[in-house]
C-alpha cells in the first residue's frame, strides 16, 4: 500500500520543530507500524537524508520504548497495544498518517518522535520501592501468605510498562494511571505496607513536581494504556492520598 | 511534607472540587423543590412562594447554607479555573491531530467549558432576581401572617411573561445554562466519587446510573419552570 505520512521533525531540545511530509510506498499489510518506519528511514539514509529517530527496543509490547502518537491516538487506532504491536493492516491504502511525539511539559522532546521520560524515573525513586533488610536474615518474600485476589491485583497493577501512553492521550498530561499503578502494586502487598503512607505522599509530591497535569476522570488512559491498567488503582491512590493526609506528620 | 497555599497538591485540588460539586449538587435538589412551588396556580401559589421566599432570606439555619453555598460555588469555580489552567500548561506543545472522541466521553473532555457556561448563568441568574430581592424595590405583596415582604413570586411571573420584551430570550438562555449543567453533571456526579476514591466493582455502575439520572432529570425540572411560565402567561 501507498501513504502519506506527515511526521514531527525536529533536530534538538531547543530547536522549534515542524510536521513535514513524507510518501511511503510498496507497505506491506502485515508489517509492524515500526517497520513501516523503517522502511521510510532506509530510503531517507539512500537519499542522504537524516533519518527519523524514535525510541523502539523490544518490538514485542514489553519493554515500552516505542512511544508514537498516531493519527490522534497513542500508539495509534489500536487497544490494548503498543507501537510496535501495531499492524499496517489497521490503515487503507492512500492513507494519511499523523506521527507526533508524545506531548507534555515534562516529557521534553530529545529528537524527532524521542521524548525524555525520566519523570518517570524520579517518581519511582521518590517512593516506588519497598525497604528491605539485607543484613542476612532477609526473610522469603514467599514465606509471607498473600489472598488470591490481592496477588492477582498487585501483579496487574505491576504489568505497568512505563510507556507513557497515559500520559499522552490524557488531555491533562496527567501521569496519574501510571503513578498509581506503581503505587499499587505495593500498596495491595503486605511488604508495601510499612511504607504505605509516606510513599504515596512522596509519588505524588514528585508527580506534581515533574509538571504532570491533572485527572478530570475523562478515563481515556486506562482505553489507550496499552497493558489495561485500571483507573480502579487511581482510585486507590486517591484514598491513600487521602487517608495518609489527614494522619498527617 | 511542603504544605504551601489553598491547595498544596494536584489531589488535594481534586478533593476540594468534587466536595464542592457534590454540595452544589446538593443544593440544586433543594432549590429546584422550593422553584416547584411556582407551579401552584393563582393567589395561592402566590402566597406559597412568598412566604417560601421570607423562610429563605431570613431563616437563620438556611442563611448559613446559603452563605455556604455561595463560598461552594466561589471554591469550585475558582479551584476548577487554577485546574484547567494546570492541565494547559502541563501540555505546552499540542498534538497537530488529536482524536479525543476516541477514548472519553464528550462532557468529561469539556468540564471547564460547560462550568464557564455554568457560571455566566450564576451570575446574570443571581442578577436577575437575587439581586432585585435584596438589593432592588419591587412591588410589595402581605403575607397571610400579615407581614409585608417583597413580591418576588410576582418579580418572576413578569420576566418570564409579557412584561419582559425579552421573555423569549431569557427562556433560551434559562434552557442553555441548564443543559451545560445536564453535560456538566453526566460526568461530574460519578467523576466525584471518583476523584475520593470511592470506587468498586459492586457499587461503581450504580453510582454511574444514579448520576445520569440525576444529570437528565435535575435540569430538566428545572427547565420545565421557566417554559411553563412563559407559555402559561403568553
Ligand atoms: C450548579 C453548579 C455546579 C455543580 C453542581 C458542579 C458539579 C461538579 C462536579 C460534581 C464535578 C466533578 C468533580 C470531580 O471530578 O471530582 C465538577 C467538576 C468541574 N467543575 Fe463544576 N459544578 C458546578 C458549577 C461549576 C462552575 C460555576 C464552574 C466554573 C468554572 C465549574 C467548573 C468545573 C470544572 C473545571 C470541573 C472539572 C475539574 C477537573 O476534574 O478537572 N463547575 N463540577
Ligand atoms: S499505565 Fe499503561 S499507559 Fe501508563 S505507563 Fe503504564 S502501561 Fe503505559
Ligand atoms: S518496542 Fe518494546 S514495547 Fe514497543
Amino acid at each position: 500500500m501507498n501513504l502519506t505520512l506527515k511526521i514531527w521533525r525536529q533536530n534538538g531540545p531547543t530547536d522549534k520543530g515542524r510536521m513535514e511530509t513524507y510518501p511511503v510506498s510498496g507497505i506491506s499489510e502485515h508489517m509492524s507500524f515500526l517497520e513501516m518506519m523503517d522502511v521510510l528511514n532506509d530510503q531517507l539514509v539512500r537519499d542522504g537524508k537524516d533519518p527519523i529517530a524514535f525510541d523502539h527496543d523490544c518490538r514485542e509490547g514489553i519493554c515500552g520504548m516505542c512511544s508514537m502518537f498516531i493519527n490522534g491516538e497513542a500508539h495509534g487506532p489500536g487497544r490494548g497495544v503498543t507501537t510496535c504491536q501495531l499492524h499496517m493492516r489497521s490503515f487503507k491504502d492512500g492513507d494519511t498518517i499523523y506521527i507526533e511525539p508524545w506531548r507534555a511539559k515534562a516529557f521534553p522532546v530529545i529528537k524527532d518522535l524521542v521524548v525524555d521520560r525520566s519523570a518517570f524515573d524520579r517518581v519511582i525513586q521518590a517512593g516506588g520501592y519497598v525497604s528491605v533488610n539485607t543484613s542476612g536474615n532477609t526473610i522469603d518474600a514467599n514465606a509471607i501468605p498473600i489472598p488470591k485476589p490481592d496477588a492477582d491485583e498487585a501483579f496487574n497493577a505491576a504489568t505497568c510498562i512505563g510507556c507513557g501512553a497515559c500520559v499522552a492521550t490524557c488531555k491533562n498530561a496527567s501521569a496519574m494511571l501510571f503513578v498509581s499503578a506503581k503505587v499499587s502494586q505495593l500498596a495491595l502487598l503486605p511488604q508495601g505496607q510499612p511504607e504505605r503512607d509516606i510513599r504515596v505522599k512522596r509519588m505524588v509530591e514528585q508527580m506534581d513536581k515533574e509538571g504532570f497535569g491533572n485527572c478530570t476522570n475523562t478515563g481515556a488512559c486506562e482505553v489507550e494504556c496499552p497493558k489495561g491498567i485500571s483507573l480502579s488503582n487511581i482510585a486507590r491512590m486517591n484514598r491513600d492520598f487521602l487517608s495518609a493526609s489527614l494522619k498527617g506528620e | 511534607m511542603s504544605n504551601k497555599g489553598l491547595f498544596p497538591t494536584s489531589l488535594s485540588k481534586k478533593y476540594a472540587m468534587a466536595a464542592t460539586g457534590l454540595f452544589l449538587c446538593l443544593f440544586l435538589v433543594g432549590h429546584l423543590l422550593g422553584n416547584l412551588q411556582l407551579f401552584i396556580p393563582g393567589a395561592e401559589g402566590k402566597e406559597a412562594f412568598n412566604a417560601y421566599a421570607l423562610f429563605m432570606t431570613t431563616f437563620p439555619l438556611v442563611k448559613v447554607l446559603s452563605y455556604l453555598t455561595y463560598f461552594g460555588i466561589l471554591l469550585h469555580a475558582v479551584d476548577g479555573i487554577l485546574l484547567a489552567r494546570a492541565n494547559r500548561a502541563a501540555r505546552p506543545v499540542r498534538y497537530a491531530k488529536e482524536n479525543g472522541a476516541a477514548n472519553a466521553g464528550w462532557s468529561s473532555r469539556n468540564m471547564a467549558l460547560l462550568g464557564t457556561i455554568v457560571l455566566a448563568f450564576i451570575a446574570v441568574h443571581m442578577q436577575n432576581f437575587w439581586y432585585v430581592m435584596h438589593f432592588g424595590e419591587p412591588g410589595m405583596y402581605s403575607l397571610a401572617s400579615g407581614e409585608e415582604v417583597k413580591d418576588l413570586h410576582q418579580v418572576v411571573m413578569d420576566f418570564f411573561g409579557p412584561a419582559n420584551s425579552m421573555a423569549i430570550a431569557a427562556v433560551a438562555f434559562y434552557l442553555l445554562a441548564q443543559a451545560a449543567i445536564g453535560f456538566h453533571l453526566w460526568h461530574g456526579f460519578a467523576s466525584a466519587f471518583q476523584s475520593f476514591g470511592l470506587r468498586s466493582a459492586k457499587y461503581t455502575p450504580w453510582i454511574e446510573r444514579v448520576g445520569q439520572a440525576f444529570s437528565v432529570l435535575v435540569p430538566l425540572a428545572f427547565a420545565v419552570i421557566p417554559v411553563y411560565l412563559y407559555i402559561s402567561q403568553h
